[in-house]
């Protein structure tokens, strides 16, 4: 199965290309990493500078030494760590629960062909909802808590995920099928060795996609109902005119999303080892 | 005959949902949940009265001029910085870690810098948008095929020619795919701006219901949403199929 072949049906969220080839061997292999510490330098110095003598008051735009003071400060706050908690508990279920339900649903509804058309309709209109539209509903159903949270999230997730595997159950080769149906695979083999393999590449995008969304989601939604967790956090801090304490909670939430990509590109390397996209990257 | 079919798949499961529900709020509905008649009501009444000008105009107005703003900049700034791979060397590490900022928690700060307006909305909304279009085209104009490359050099394209024939065609798929993940973030930003801090929109009309407890209200707000995102959606795949429609057939014929 080629590249292309795999963006046909799906141009939009293809499984991780190979990177891009060009190296920059002629002009030394570290100038790429000295130039990036040197840009991220350079923008914390710009944003020291106009905090100090910008047209914003620094009382609003503190400058960087101060957000990371107090970031600092944060990390042996108790406090800090629990609000962090409870906005990864409720990324993790979310994502968890999204992708199991939306693996499972996807395989059924991907292996029959009548299935397939008679719930197409039905999940083109109900997956560009946004899901933060039933915020107020989550909010009366259950109020500040966990449940509410889950709600929003695994209603986003889900079909994010869903339609991943649905084009990954389409997209099983035709010789493969008849090869499986000659070797006489029951139901479970044809899962194991056919849809699976061809499935994960297309699983990995989608929860790398629901990953972002769902971390967006979770603090969009304790900001509004006042879940616990960052969201509400940041709300605390605006409401108290703090500053710093928002910028260094935005921090958090920056390190945290570098975190979640990091960890859903490496899960994704482990899994798809064996894939072409993943070895032709290893070998540029 | 084999229209009728489709036409059968097509509106088969959605009469079924309609009339499940229809069947299971048939004694008034439940505290939560609306009638059927009682939520179409409340649309006509809302959205298709004042709430149209009042409310929808403006959240559409903003969506779209934050949508427009993001496609501009983060094209752009992404074929200039594509294209030069010192800028890239140098802003890369910082990208990546803007871009993981989860947006909907800048709706606090922007408040406290901006106040609350329409600059404060568009502006969340570009800062969430700007992202996926951005590096989707760095990474587009990054990877132009070299014998694409080489081939526009042989023919002299330079300037605003080689932008116009070989650099935006090339990276246009994945610009497109960046665009495609726009939209969610632009709407969920979008309501979640208006939700935490508006005098009007529809994420403030949709709260606003929620805090006086008029479910069917606060369900026709959701509805809307709704439909506001299917429109989205299908504007958007059209515009694609327009645009890439050469992309496609390249890809179907590749694969014959």
């Amino acid at each position: 199965m080629s590249v292309a072949q795999r963006e046909r049906d799906n141009p939009v969220a293809a499984p991780p290309q190979p990177e891009n080839s060009r190296t920059p061997s002629a002009i030394g292999p570290y100038k790429p990493l000295l130039l990036g510490v040197a840009g991220s330098l350079g923008f914390l110095l710009i944003w020291q500078i106009f905090s100090a003598v910008g047209p914003v008051s620094s009382h609003y735009l503190p400058p960087p030494t101060v957000v990371a003071a107090e970031f600092v400060q944060n990390l042996s706050d108790p406090d800090y760590w629990i609000a962090v908690g409870y906005t990864l508990r409720s990324w993790l279920i979310g994502v968890v629960l999204s992708t199991l339900s939306a693996l499972v649903l996807g395989v059924i509804i991907g292996s029959s062909a009548f299935l397939r058309r008679a719930t197409h309709s039905t999940i083109e209109f109900l997956r560009p909802i946004p899901a933060v539209a039933l915020i107020p509903l989550a909010a009366l159903l259950y109020g500040p808590v966990l449940s509410a949270e889950l709600l929003i999230v695994v209603y986003a997730c889900f079909w994010i995920v869903l339609v991943q595997v649905l084009y990954g159950v389409a997209d099983v080769d035709k010789v493969a099928t008849d090869t499986a149906l000659t070797l006489q695979m029951n139901f479970w083999q044809r899962v194991r060795y056919l849809i699976f393999p061809t499935l994960l590449p297309y699983l990995m995008t989608g929860v790398r996609l629901a990953a972002t969304v769902a971390l967006i989601l979770a603090i969009g939604v304790e900001l509004i109902i006042g879940t616990p967790g960052l969201g509400l956090d940041v709300a605390l801090a605006q409401i108290n005119d703090d500053a710093p304490g928002m910028f260094a909670l935005i921090v958090t939430a920056g390190v945290l999303g570098m975190l979640v990509n990091w960890l859903m590109g490496t899960v994704e390397r482990k899994v798809l080892f064996w894939h072409a996209s993943v070895r032709g990257g290893a070998r540029s | 005959m084999k229209a009728l079919k489709s036409f059968g798949y097509f509106i088969g499961l959605p009469v079924l949902l309609i009339a499940g529900w229809w069947f299971a709020t048939r004694d008034g509905g439940s505290f939560y949940v609306p009638t059927p008649d009682q939520l179409v009501t409340a649309f006509r009444t809302i959205w298709l009265g004042d709430g149209f000008t009042q409310d929808a105009l403006p959240s559409i107005a903003r969506l779209l001029v934050g949508l427009a703003l993001s496609i501009v900049l983060g094209v752009g700034l992404g074929i200039a910085i594509g294209a030069i791979d010192w800028v890239r060397w140098l802003l890369s590490p910082l990208l990546e870690f803007l871009r993981a900022i989860p947006s909907t928690i800048m709706i606090p700060v922007l408040l406290l810098l901006i106040g609350i307006n329409d600059a404060m909305k568009v502006t969340i909304i570009v800062l969430g948008c700007l992202w996926p279009i951005l590096l989707n085209t760095i990474k587009g104009v990054a990877s132009i095929d070299e014998v694409q490359s080489d081939t526009g050099r042989v023919y002299g394209l330079t300037g605003i020619d080689r932008m116009r024939y070989l650099v935006l065609p090339a990276a246009s798929p994945q610009i497109f795919a960046g665009i495609r993940q726009s939209l969610a973030v632009g709407l969920v930003l979008m309501v979640v701006s208006e939700m935490f801090a508006a005098t009007e929109g529809i994420g403030y009309a949709i709260i606003n219901f929620q805090n006086r407890i008029d479910i069917p209200e606060m369900w026709s707000g959701i509805v809307l949403l709704g439909l506001l995102g299917v429109a989205l959606s299908v504007l958007f795949q059209i515009v694609q199929s327009r645009v890439l429609g050469w992309y496609e057939g390249l890809k179907e014929s590749a694969n014959d």
